[in-house]
């Protein structure tokens, strides 16, 4: 099956064989002919409205103001949605350094996050700690709080890169099963309870 | 300079001075603040701007370094004094006299654990109360086990402690409330579109009306001073590009004034111009930036996208020479890392043409507007001698009458052969901070039409040693930034890594004015206070 969006030419992803790989997961029972249906339908929906929280730590934050500015113009995509209150989002684009101090403010965040919810690891900082490795105050890695469904390198990445970060995440989103056994959601519940907060009912 | 010393020696016979690249006051502890109160309150010395105060770890003792300057007669002194108790390090604190002091000795606290007696907010600034150890002590241990990931919500206090010497000499602490016992607090930040980026403001209300902001820091604090010390002297430089991301062609040129000062490397003229064309080139393109933002803050979100048209153009010309959009690493040691590209001339006069017009537009669609008048002209006032005495450096502080310009006060590269006008207004409110950098942005295309066309033949980089080692010996350079005076303060023990590595930035005191200048205001000036000084979180914390 190929998976793709926004008019992209399937050969010009870069990384056909995991969505495959994901497609099959997801797809290894077999799908109920209506249900498969009304999931193709709502998500072709979904995966064309995602909307980001406004959130930025650093520089990364920037390029994403850039990206909502007439240039580069994610409009053109219906995420221009940007919204400062994470009950209202999709996903967080964690755009910059995530330190000590802010790492539990970012899982509250996430927690706050209506479902289905998404993040994508913006740059350096949010996949590994990035040029912050030796810190003693960085965390190394946002998927040491929160699931990443998308990282996405540079630092910070070009505007054109965060388009293509989005644009995956929309791919990842349109092969999802909406309806029924939300296999996303299994692999979130684990996470979580490997990653308990004190005092927090996830 | 004789003239200082001959005054300190009459009044403090005590005090001992080093030669170095400015004079340098060594007293004891239990005079300081005399000394202090001297150095300010003296007529003929008048240092009333606090640069800052630089922790230090000497492992035999621990001390801080103090840099006054006087606004007065463009004078600099350093102050240091010390203390050989490394288990309860305490020192007199000068809060009284300066304003910033304050914030500064609560970063020195939070490094190095020294407590300052009399402060009256002694509460760590970035770190969490329950961190342990202090982490610009050279015995820090900084494995992650010490200080793990928090998993839980931080643990607040709603109380501070002050510090104080007992007749008997020893040291007591005293709790205090930060806010009175029935006041109603309410977080702003540090998710909050309107801080500007990951900075906290608890917020004291009577209803609308602000009596008291705690600014809350340290949510992107990396601790790249003390990664730089376990960095050979270029590994250092590409932070300076993640401290002010807008700022960063200035601050890498700050660093690399201070490595090539230190290590006696004299730059081509080529490398100076192409440096000062990106300086200002960064400095149109974080004014354009900052008014984006700052209008849309106050709700005129279409200013966002006119001004992102010039920043993009910017970018495309360092994004030909530099390679990267934001954070360069252009300038290095010895001068800059390549040589400009071949249609740099060409770019840069299109970027010429189209500024007049620009600003023309901007003016139209913003600034004569009536709402933009109400929620500016008058909102939160800063004073001269406030300005001074909070360290509010760069546009900011010219807006309130200070004529800080390091470009002019302390010339730097080739500053001082170009004609350009300092911007300087006497208002002090938000309006006069966003008319200040709307005639920035003019005058550095000024500069860039002086230099556009003599851009001098010449290598643009001169050969340095493959290791750059630095002969023992401190050297403090300040350079103007985006945002204001941005200080290095470089310490070497004759190795490849610094021994100290101390970065002034201007968007701290920036934020901690906040405070000041809220009270008594509307919660609504707050955005527009904030959004006007224009402070950028990670520089703050950096």
């Amino acid at each position: 099956m190929e998976v793709t969006t926004k008019s992209m030419p399937y050969e010009a992803w870069k990384d056909n064989e995991y969505i495959e790989s994901l497609v099959k997961e997801l797809q290894d029972n077999g799908t109920n002919v209506i249900v498969g249906s009304f999931d193709k339908l709502i998500n072709w929906g979904r995966s064309n409205s995602i909307w980001p929280l406004t959130f930025a730590t650093s520089c990364c934050g920037i390029e994403f103001v850039s990206l909502g500015a007439a240039r580069y113009d994610m409009a053109r995509f219906g995420w221009e949605v940007a919204r400062s209150s994470p009950r209202q989002a999709d996903f967080i684009m964690v755009a910059g350094t995530i330190v000590h101090r802010m790492a539990p403010v970012l899982r509250r965040l996430y927690d706050q996050l209506a479902e289905p919810k998404y993040v994508i690891a913006c740059g350096a900082c949010a996949v590994s700690g990035g040029p912050f490795k030796k810190s003693y105050h960085v965390v190394m890695g946002v998927d040491k709080i929160i699931p990443v469904d998308v990282y996405l390198p540079g630092c910070p990445p070009r505007p054109e890169a965060m388009i293509y970060a989005i644009m995956q995440l929309s791919r990842k989103i349109k092969v999802e099963k909406f309806f029924g056994g939300v296999n996303r959601q299994e692999s979130q519940k684990e996470f979580l309870a490997k990653h308990p907060i004190a005092d927090v009912e996830d | 300079m004789a003239d200082t010393q001959e005054i300190i020696t009459g009044l403090f016979p005590k005090a001992t001075f080093e030669e170095g690249d400015i004079l340098t006051v060594v007293i004891d502890d239990s005079q300081w603040h005399d000394l202090a109160k001297a150095l300010r309150d003296t007529p003929e010395l008048s240092y009333d701007f606090l640069v800052t105060i630089v922790g230090m770890d000497w492992v035999e003792k621990l001390g801080c370094i103090y840099y006054l300057t006087s606004t007065k007669y463009n004078k600099r002194i350093a102050v240091k004094i010390s203390t050989a108790d490394r288990e309860n390090p305490a020192l007199t604190s000068v809060a009284d006299l300066w304003h910033i002091a304050g914030i500064y000795e609560r970063e020195v606290y939070d490094f190095f654990g020294i407590v300052f007696l009399g402060n009256p907010d002694m509460r760590r600034l970035f770190l969490s109360i329950d961190w342990k150890g202090f982490p610009l002590r050279k015995d820090y241990d900084a494995s992650p086990e010490v200080n793990p990931v928090p998993q839980d919500n931080e643990r607040q206090s709603d109380f501070t402690n002050v510090y104080s010497r007992a007749e008997d000499g020893k040291i007591e602490c005293r709790q205090e409330r930060v806010f009175e016992e029935n006041d109603f607090v309410v977080n702003i930040g540090p998710q909050h579109p309107a801080t500007h980026g990951v900075l906290r403001f608890r917020t004291a209300v009577d209803g609308e009306t602000i009596k008291k902001i705690d600014v809350y820091m340290g949510y992107i604090h990396r601790g790249v001073e003390k990664i730089c010390e376990s960095l050979t002297y270029p590994q250092t430089l590409h932070f300076m590009d993640r401290l002010d991301y807008f700022s960063a062609h200035p601050y890498h040129h700050g660093l690399c004034l201070a490595i090539e000062e230190a290590a006696g490397i004299e730059i081509s003229r080529r490398a100076k111009v192409i440096r000062v064309m990106m300086d200002e080139l960064s400095r149109i393109a974080s004014h354009c930036l900052f008014i984006g933002t700052f209008c849309m803050d106050l709700g005129a979100t279409t200013m966002l996208f006119y001004a992102l048209r010039v920043r993009e153009q910017i970018l495309d010309i360092m994004d030909k020479t530099c390679g990267a959009r934001m954070t360069f690493n252009y300038e290095c040691v010895g001068g800059v890392m390549q040589d400009l590209a071949p249609d740099f001339v060409n770019d840069v006069k299109a970027l010429l043409a189209v500024i007049p017009k620009n600003l023309k537009e901007y003016d139209k669609l913003f600034t004569g507007n009536v709402i933009t008048k109400n929620r500016m002209e008058g909102v939160g006032v800063l004073s001269r001698e406030n300005a001074i005495s909070w360290g509010v450096t760069g546009p900011s502080g010219r807006a309130s009458g200070w004529a800080c310009d390091v470009r002019k006060t302390n010339p730097y590269s080739i500053y001082g052969e170009l004609e350009f006008d300092e911007v300087v207004r006497s208002e002090g409110d938000s309006m006069a901070r966003f008319k200040v950098r709307m005639d920035e942005i003019a005058q550095s295309a000024r500069i860039l039409e002086q230099l556009v066309d003599n851009i001098p033949d010449g290598e643009y980089c001169v050969k340095v040693p493959k290791v750059i080692k630095l002969p023992a010996g401190h050297w403090f350079r300040t350079v103007e930034g985006c945002r204001g005076t941005f200080g290095v303060y470089l310490e070497s023990d004759g190795t490849t890594n610094p021994y100290r590595l101390k970065l002034v930035t201007p968007s701290l005191p920036a934020a901690a004015v906040v405070d000041s200048l809220t009270r008594g205001g509307k919660i609504a000036d707050l955005i527009t206070i904030g959004g006007s000084l224009d402070y950028i979180v990670p520089d703050i914390d950096r």
